[in-house]
């Protein structure tokens, strides 16, 4: 097996991994009940599809200026990702939107039980 | 003045990496802009109230935390991945307010920004001294998970007395 076919299959199985990740993502978007579980899918999509996506491309260009840049752009990703999301959670909450919580369900459910 | 000599180098030397067409022209062109780019923040730095802005934060510490949260990220994304896969989703969607102990703004924002790049948790609001997160999957050792990384942003914070 020669060095270049090594990288060849590390990339793809990176890229694939990372599109692998952007589609559960997008199913977690799709199937998840309310607007804040919905927020949680997306953040697949923006961190593990992201990072290795980003990570196969990096191995496939090799040493050259398309690394710097693609890095550059993980790195931005990296930063403006988290503060959108943050954005989009903080007006929905600000706008009235009060998500539901299991966590209280359960609490309240077990002391009509008792 | 070396400041700014030095800022329109490094300037200089990100459009030399951005760039990849090293005519004379285009190179001279690259130049004058990265002059004109610190002309510009000299003269905002002038006008902002504030001063200079200072980066309070360990580089070689960070580098570690960065590493870490690496880790951290690749957990939660798998947890999401098979809470999304499975077929009866049990959810425990749950807010929470976690304590946060940095100083400086910047290393709030770090700690904030890490809560919401690791999947499964936002920070939805910042109130004094705490965040209020909306977790996906709420459990009782999320807390302590919780306080583990305000320490460890915490530790990469420096110049705090």
């Amino acid at each position: 097996m020669t060095w270049a076919l090594v990288v060849e299959i590390i990339s793809w199985i990176l890229i694939i991994s990372g599109s692998a990740f952007t589609i559960i993502g997008a199913i977690g978007s799709l199937r998840f009940p309310d607007f804040w579980s919905r927020l949680h899918a997306a953040s697949v999509t923006e961190s593990a599809g992201m990072i290795l996506l980003i990570a196969g491309m990096c191995v496939h260009a090799g040493l050259s200026l398309v690394t710097v840049k693609l890095i550059l752009i993980g790195a931005f990703i990296f930063l403006t990702g988290p503060t959108s999301t943050h954005a989009v959670a903080n007006a929905a909450l600000v706008s009235g939107e009060r998500p539901e919580s299991d966590e209280e369900d359960k609490k309240k459910k077990g002391k009509q039980v008792r | 003045m070396l400041r700014k000599i030095i800022t329109a180098l490094v300037f200089f030397a990100l459009w030399l990496l951005m760039s990849g067409i090293y005519k004379p022209m285009i190179v001279w062109l690259g130049a004058a802009s990265s002059i004109l780019a610190v002309f510009v923040t000299d003269r905002m730095n002038r006008a902002s109230v504030r001063g200079h802005m200072t980066i309070k934060i360990k580089p070689f510490a960070s580098v570690g935390y960065w590493l870490w949260l690496m880790v951290e990220i690749a957990k939660a994304n798998w947890a999401v991945t098979k809470l999304i896969l499975t077929p009866e989703m049990k959810l425990n969607r749950h807010m929470i307010t976690v304590p946060n102990s940095q100083v400086t703004d910047l290393g709030a924002t770090i700690f904030a920004n890490s809560i919401t790049l690791t999947p499964g948790t936002i920070t939805v609001e910042v109130e004094p001294g705490v965040f209020i997160v909306h977790a996906l999957d709420y459990s009782s050792s999320d807390m302590d998970a919780m306080a583990d990384m305000d320490r460890r942003v915490t530790a990469i914070e420096s110049g705090v007395e």
